[in-house]
């Protein structure tokens, strides 16, 4: 028999034995169905949690206190690093956040540019997502299938900055480059590939009767309650909260485009899959419209002292030298203040809060980092479901590593 | 709701003692005291439907004796969409502050991490440990007076510009 100690915190801890009710499981740090390092102590009766202790910091690199001795343009390859999934959304948020406290105005160009790069980022960080809770509940097929289609938008990324998942997109004040004619035809075959398969993608899932009885009531939260721990992103939209930074606080011109916020009403894990499938259809239909009303002018704002400058001007002319070197050495200064940026991440809002007291490096740069907030309410979230639920529910939260520790 | 009504609100519910300013965003800017901390967060949660907390966060200041901490919260009201920015200063002899867990559940891990970084000691928290670093770090990483890397080294040295 086993039997229940409770400790001055609070804690239940039991003692095992192997016929007894109440083992201790340790589900992670490495687990192969957990998609990243997290470690969940849990007390199982059977298959039931009865609770969940999770432990988090094992891949934290101390972005915040790196920042500290950065300058500001080598401080977007760090944020490449929270969600990897969707590194230029990361990526953008740091220029915007940069451009609010310097005071940069970018072309209108430069804000659509950006919008087709971050709604292909969030395609893919969806796609991820939702084609793991198919390996999760048992179906490989579409995972293997999105996968492909995942591909084709790093290989888009790569025509744009030259790398694929960490991907130091852009400079503070625009893009290195336009882009060009390759990713063009690049973007308008994914255009017109992508959706196909994704209707094969969602029409294997989203009304299968297996899938459905298998995540409906997987992990569910309340609207009241996922307000309470701070949720945003598509897991808060699940739950019924049509919250999305896109349209309360406009960002890049976003104001221009049209396009509606999918709600669920449970908050459970079907919620959260049906939710990020409607907002993959919303993001190619804004990258469209981005497309179609693409206006002309540079790709970039005038502000040298945040572009190198082409290389044969940094030998002929003086402006140039001096400007290249100040990017080299990062001797560029930002104003001193406070700003909060927020962008809508791919799993919520991304924000950013940098103090500058006029040097070269931030004086102060705190992300705020959705999945780390919304993790929290994971325990509540799986107490009382059984243990395969639980695995579900995390993959649907998509919680990522690197930017749940930082 | 914008930010002179606001203001107004804040100022009538602390006696005037706030300092309020609106920065060149929008951001309506108050700084209070850490015993104020617990009620002005309730009558904007209850009465002006501060409803969502967005982050948590702290920062060092070491030359401004006797404050030389500050804890910053910002709050949205997402239904009139207005964001407000308290700040609460503390000083490093008595780097005390009240808990907004009461307010909030997802203050926690919030605080956790703040407490982990800064040392801030959040009155009240139900589970008051590190979360990101090792349990048995004894110091607290972000506050500026711990260098970025062992200061031992010698094959970073960069005699040409100093750092």
């Amino acid at each position: 028999m086993s039997e229940l100690i409770i400790k001055s915190t609070g804690q239940m801890i039991s003692t095992e034995t192997i016929d007894g009710d109440i083992a201790t499981l340790n589900l992670g740090p490495t687990h192969p169905a957990t998609h990243g390092i997290f470690q969940n102590i849990l007390k199982v009766d059977g298959e039931r949690i009865l609770s969940a202790e999770p432990t988090i910091g094992y891949i934290h690199r101390a972005f915040e206190k790196l920042a500290e001795h950065r300058p500001y343009n080598q401080i977007t390859p760090i944020t490449d690093r929270l969600n990897y999934c969707s590194s230029p959304i990361n990526n953008i948020g740091w220029h915007m956040t940069v451009e609010k406290l310097a005071g940069i105005e970018v072309p209108k160009r430069v804000d659509y540019m950006r919008v087709i790069v971050m709604e292909l980022a969030r395609i893919a960080d969806h796609l991820v997502c939702n084609s793991v809770i198919g390996v999760d509940t048992g179906a490989l097929t579409g995972f293997t299938y999105m996968f492909q289609e995942r591909e084709k938008i790093y290989e888009l990324y790569e025509e744009i900055c030259g790398a694929r998942l960490t991907t130091n997109l852009g400079r503070i004040g625009g893009f290195e480059r336009d882009f060009n004619d390759i990713f063009h035809a690049k973007l308008n075959a994914f255009l017109k590939e992508f959706p196909v398969n994704f209707d094969e993608f969602d029409r294997l899932l989203t009304r299968n009767r297996i899938f459905m009885d298998r995540v409906i009531g997987a992990g569910p939260i309340t609207a009241e309650r996922a307000v309470e721990y701070s949720f945003s992103g598509p897991n808060l939209r699940a739950a019924g909260l049509d919250y999305d930074v896109r349209v309360m606080n406009p960002y890049s011109s976003y104001q221009d485009f049209d396009f509606s916020i999918p709600v669920g009403k449970d908050g459970d894990t079907y919620d959260r899959f049906v939710v990020r499938q409607e907002e993959i259809r919303q993001s190619l239909n804004i990258i469209r419209q981005a497309l179609d009303k693409m206006p002309a002018g540079d790709f970039h704002a005038n502000v040298p002292e945040f572009y190198l400058p082409p290389k044969e001007e940094v030998y002929r002319s003086m402006e140039s030298l001096i400007y290249h070197f100040k990017i080299v050495m990062g001797e560029t200064t930002i104003p001193a203040g406070e700003v909060y940026h927020s962008v809508e991440g791919a799993n919520g809002e991304l924000g950013y809060y940098l103090v500058s007291d006029g040097g070269r490096t931030p004086y102060r740069l705190h992300f705020r980092r959705p999945c780390f907030i919304y993790y929290q309410a994971y325990p509540e979230m799986i107490v009382d479901s059984v243990l395969s639920d639980a695995i579900l529910t995390m993959s649907s939260m998509n919680v990522i590593a690197g930017e749940l520790d930082a | 709701m914008n930010n002179e009504i606001l203001m107004a609100f804040i100022n009538e519910n602390t006696n005037n003692s706030a300092v309020c300013s609106v920065d060149q965003y929008d951001m309506l800017n108050v700084n209070i005291t850490a015993d104020q901390l617990i009620d002005l967060v309730d009558v904007l949660k209850n009465k002006q439907g501060f409803i969502y907390l967005t982050d948590i966060c702290a920062a060092h200041y070491p030359e401004k004796v006797g404050a030389e901490f500050e804890v910053i919260y910002h709050l949205h009201n997402l239904i009139e969409n207005q964001r407000v920015r308290l700040k609460v200063a503390l000083a490093e002899s008595d780097i005390n502050i009240p808990t907004l867990t009461v307010h909030f559940v997802g203050a926690n891990w919030m605080e956790r991490e703040t407490f982990d970084f800064y040392g801030v000691n959040f009155v009240g928290h139900p589970d008051l440990r590190r979360i990101l670093n090792m349990d048995d770090m004894d110091y607290h990483p972000l506050r500026k007076q711990y260098a970025l890397e062992d200061e031992t080294r010698t094959d970073k040295n960069d005699t040409f510009f100093g750092r």
